[in-house]
Formats: C-alpha cells, structure tokens, sequence
C-alpha cells in the first residue's frame, strides 16, 4: 500500500503535528510519502528529508501553493491520488480547509479527525465533542483521512530520504490571498506545547492575561484561553482551546478560571496532568483535574508564579 | 442575490449525550433537538445580508425526514424567506448530503451559499468543502467576517496562527466560525408568521443520485473517563505535588 501524507508548514517551518500524521500513516501500514505544497519553501522539504518513516518527500514548490489555498491545492492532491490507497492530512486549519475538497472530486467521503487506526480501512474517530467515540469503517476504495495529533506520537526527525520536485501548477484563478493577521509570539505554540496555561472567564478582561505571562515564561509554556474567554473579545481567536478550537495534549494544562464546559474540556482532557485554578467548588473543571485549587485566581496567580 | 443556507438538525447543545447500551450508537430518544448552532450563525449571516440590501433572497434547505421542517420554520423565523426540506429517513454520509445539496445549486442558482463550518453531531467538518468542490466554487471556511463587494467576497477566516483573509470569486461558499455574529432570537410575530412561508418538500429520490453509504458505523462507546484528582489547600502543596508527585516541573 502506498500512503501520501500531506507536509503541515508555512514556507519556512516543518509543523511537528506533522511527525504525528506521518506516525497514523506508520499505524495503517505501507510506503509513505510526504508532500510538501508551498512556495520558497526549500527549508521545509529539508526537514521533511529527515522524517523517520517515510519514503521520499515530493515537492511542490510553486507560486500557486504560496498560501495552500484550498482551490489550488485540492486539484494538486487529487492529480496525485491515483498513486495511493491512502490520504492522509492533520487536522488543523489548512488540512481541515482542503482536504474535504480532495475527498469529493475523488467521489469518497473523508474520515475526519481519527485518533487510533483499526486496521487500514477502519479508525477511530471523536463525535459529540468528544462524548461518543465512534469506530467507523470507510467503504471507500480511496481513503481519505485528517489525522487528531493528539492521538498519536511523534515520530523521530533523524531519517534521511530523497526529494523529488514535481511541476504540477494547480491555479484555479477564483480565489486569491488578500491578507494575513498572525499572531506574533515568543512563545511556544500551543498545538506543541509541553505546557498550557489557560485562562477563562474567570480572567475577567484581557489585561489581566498578564497574569498568565510570568508563569508561562518560568514554564515555557503557551497560553490559551476558552470560549468563553475569546468570545468576550478578552484575547484572540487562535488562542482558544476547544472542540471548536484547537485540541491540546501537553505534559501539563493549567486551567486557570475556565469553569469547564464540555466544549472546552473536549479540547484538553488528553492532557497527562490537569491543573484547575477556580474559586468555584462545583466548577466541573475540578471533575477533571488531577489538582485542584480552590481560590481566587488574583491571588493564587503572582503566588504561584514567585514559587516556581 | 440569492443566498442559500443548508442547515441540520442537531441534538441541543446543552443536552449531554448518552452511548446506547448495546454500543450500537448514541441514544437520541426524547432528548431536546436544535438548530446546529453553526447553521444558526449561518442563517443569521444570510439575513443580515438581506437586510443590509445585499441579499434579494435567503432560503433554507435541510436534508432529513420530516422532524428537520422544525429547524427549517425556525430559520423562516430568524428571515428567511423560504424552505426547501430534502426528504430521507437515512443517515446519509457528508458527500452525499453533499451531492443533494449541489442539485439545490444548480436549480436555484444561489450567489452565496452559507453553511455552518461543522455539525456538533459528527463533528466532521466536510460538507461545505465537498459543496465548494463539486459546485467548482472557491471556498472561505471557518469565516469571521464576510464583506460582499461587487462580484466578490473577502472572507476573513480563523485559521492556527490567526486571521487569513481571501478574496473569492462569486458565487461561492462560506462556512462560519463562532466570532461570525450572534444570531438573533426569532420574536412571537416572526414565529407565527413563519408557518405560514413556502416550505417545499423533495424527496431525496427525486434526484436521480446513487446515495449509498460510504461509511459503516461499527460501534459508539463512551470516552474514558478521567478519575477526579486531589484539591491541594495551597499554592505551596500544589508545587510540591507538580515537582516530585506529578514531575511534570522541575
């Protein structure tokens, strides 16, 4: 079987959700090759050379795969297909955007999110934020498939493997790129964190993020945030941890003033330790954690950043 | 211009739901049903278009047995002005919800096709993706704000590192993020005088479609449940346990 992993990247860095997909690749079985679909984007397929696991990297470096449009991209992917059994990409942002379009002009239905693999045609995938966990077998000849990081680990980067250029120009020419508003961190991302602190509704407005901060430093930590938090405008969308947001597994999460809503603990609860700050008893976030606090977050925030 | 918006009929999102006993799949029996709120952020979208003179006409279509003309009269409520409910007692896979919905495309010939970015059921995040590709139209998933200019549409979407904004080429498909907007709740009059807008029904046969499934669902089970921990009585005990209890810090 040959399997085609496609590379999460910006043109400049190989993502590390991506060393997970090509680990659920492993766990179905067969050849795997990576794709790397960008513009200027020689830094990324020199990473992607060093994936343990996989065969070789292909490489489209072109113009039109600049910002992975999703037009653009879906009609790459496709005219690759025919070479394999299996398409895989990560769950994030851009794989969610263009690989349901892959699955439908190869008249198959996608198997989203999957976090075990049962066999090469049956997997295991969330549903109802995470409630349900449904087994679901792909009746498709062609599976098409965005792989949950968290649910698989890493593989190692000390391979090596050849890069193969291909020529393929996918333009659609109906969308085109206006403009980007990042994020600019220090700190580590959230999706690969070792550790998470959140902040919820409980932080009252987006100043008082800064008591995040210190903490974060000391821990290397990112910062995320709820819905509930986001929603009120108190700090960015990307920083929202949840169903609908991003899903984290870190070593360690502090959820600081987040009650837990079901939502927000669909994103989170696969962390290996949980950490609740709340002056609520009853918040259901304390039903999850390993460690639980009940105080003031004012107080226990500069507390807890002195004694780390 | 003509704006249509799928919409699915959903369990409540307040409603927590529970695994059949048998594994077979979740127990939905009795249990409250809703406007998926993503679709409901969609509708609301459509109708302040129409209401800001960009749209001429928002209609809603959903696909299932006769319980979704419930969730279709709601979004007549919230505006619009018309129903189309595609008829089917199966559970039927993304792409061929996907496929029905192209066949509304092509009879009604919308500008703007407006979806929620997933359905809090499945979680799968695909039929708006799948419309765009079998419609051949550009697609602005996980939208925040939706600027109609002239014949285009600059979508600006919640993507990992933050906003992206892209200008597509109408017509073309929207799916809606959470910031989109707030929808609206339906008043009494709007209640009653949806009953009596047009809602067609069309039996999902009609089409001429192979709708057979794609996936086979083997079994449903509850997720593993996480032991309740410890309350630590002070920031010093919590420290002591991360460090040498826990070691996730040193």
């Amino acid at each position: 079987m040959s399997i085609l992993v496609y590379a999460e990247h910006d043109n400049s860095t190989l993502k590390n959700e991506t060393l997970k997909t090509v680990a659920a690749a492993q766990a179905i079985g067969g050849d795997i090759t990576l794709l790397v679909a960008g513009f200027q984007c020689q830094s990324v397929v020199d990473a992607a050379t060093k994936v343990n696991g996989i065969k070789q990297v292909l490489v489209a470096d072109n113009a039109a795969f600049e910002h992975q449009l999703a037009e653009n991209v879906s009609l790459l992917v496709t005219e690759l297909a025919s070479d394999y059994q299996h398409i895989l990409a990560t769950a994030l942002t851009t794989g969610k955007n263009f690989m349901p379009r892959v699955a439908a002009l190869l008249d198959v239905t996608q198997i989203s999110d999957i976090i075990a693999v049962e066999s090469a045609d049956t997997f295991v995938r969330p549903i109802y934020a995470g409630n349900a966990i449904a087994t679901v077998q792909s009746l498709d000849e062609k599976k098409v498939i965005t792989v949950r990081t968290t649910g698989f680990d890493a593989v190692a980067t000390d391979g090596q493997c050849e890069a193969v250029a291909i020529s393929n120009s996918n333009d659609a020419g109906n969308s085109s790129h206006v403009s980007d508003e990042l994020t600019v961190s220090e700190r580590p991302d959230l999706g690969a964190a070792s550790v998470v602190i959140s902040g919820g509704r409980g932080m009252q407005n987006g100043e008082n993020f800064k008591l995040l901060e210190g903490i974060a430093d000391k821990l290397g930590a990112a910062i995320g945030a709820s819905r509930a938090a986001v929603d009120a405008g108190f700090v960015a969308n990307d920083m929202q941890v949840g169903q609908t947001g991003k899903i984290v597994a870190p070593d360690l999460y502090i959820a600081v003033g987040i009650s837990g809503a079901i939502q927000h603990l669909a994103g989170m609860k696969d962390s290996k330790v949980i950490v609740a700050i709340n002056k609520d008893p009853e918040a259901p976030i304390f039903q999850v954690a390993d460690y639980g606090i009940v105080a003031d977050l004012f107080d226990a925030l500069p507390e807890l950043e002195s004694k780390l | 211009m003509k704006v249509l918006v799928p919409i699915k009929r959903v369990i409540d999102y307040n409603v927590k739901v529970r695994v059949k006993p048998d594994n077979s799949n979740v127990d939905l029996a009795n249990t409250k049903m809703a406007i998926n709120p993503f679709c409901e952020i969609a509708v609301e979208e459509a109708i302040r278009l129409k209401e800001a003179g960009v749209a001429s006409e928002v209609i809603v279509v959903s696909i299932g047995d006769k319980s979704c003309q419930e969730q279709l009269r709601t979004g007549l409520a919230l505006g619009a002005d018309r129903a189309i409910q595609i008829d089917t007692d199966e559970s039927l896979d993304s792409l061929n919800i996907a496929k029905l919905l192209q066949k509304i495309v092509e009879e009604e010939q919308p500008q703007l096709v407006i979806l929620g970015k997933q359905a809090i059921d499945s979680d799968n995040n695909q039929t708006g993706q799948m419309l765009a590709a079998l419609t051949g139209m550009p697609q602005g998933t996980f939208a925040s704000k939706v600027v109609v200019d002239d014949d285009k549409v600059n979508v600006t979407r919640e993507v990992d590192g933050g906003l992206q904004t892209l200008a597509l080429n109408l017509p073309a498909i929207v799916t809606t993020d959470l910031r989109l907007n707030e929808p609206r709740y339906a008043s009494l009059p709007n209640i009653m005088k949806a009953k009596r807008k047009p809602l067609d029904v069309k039996p999902a046969s009609e089409f001429g479609l192979n709708l057979s499934a794609r996936t086979k669902l083997l079994s449903v089970t509850p997720p593993a449940t996480r032991q309740a921990g410890i309350v630590v009585e002070s920031i010093d005990e919590l420290v002591e346990k991360l460090k040498n209890e826990a070691k996730v810090i040193s």
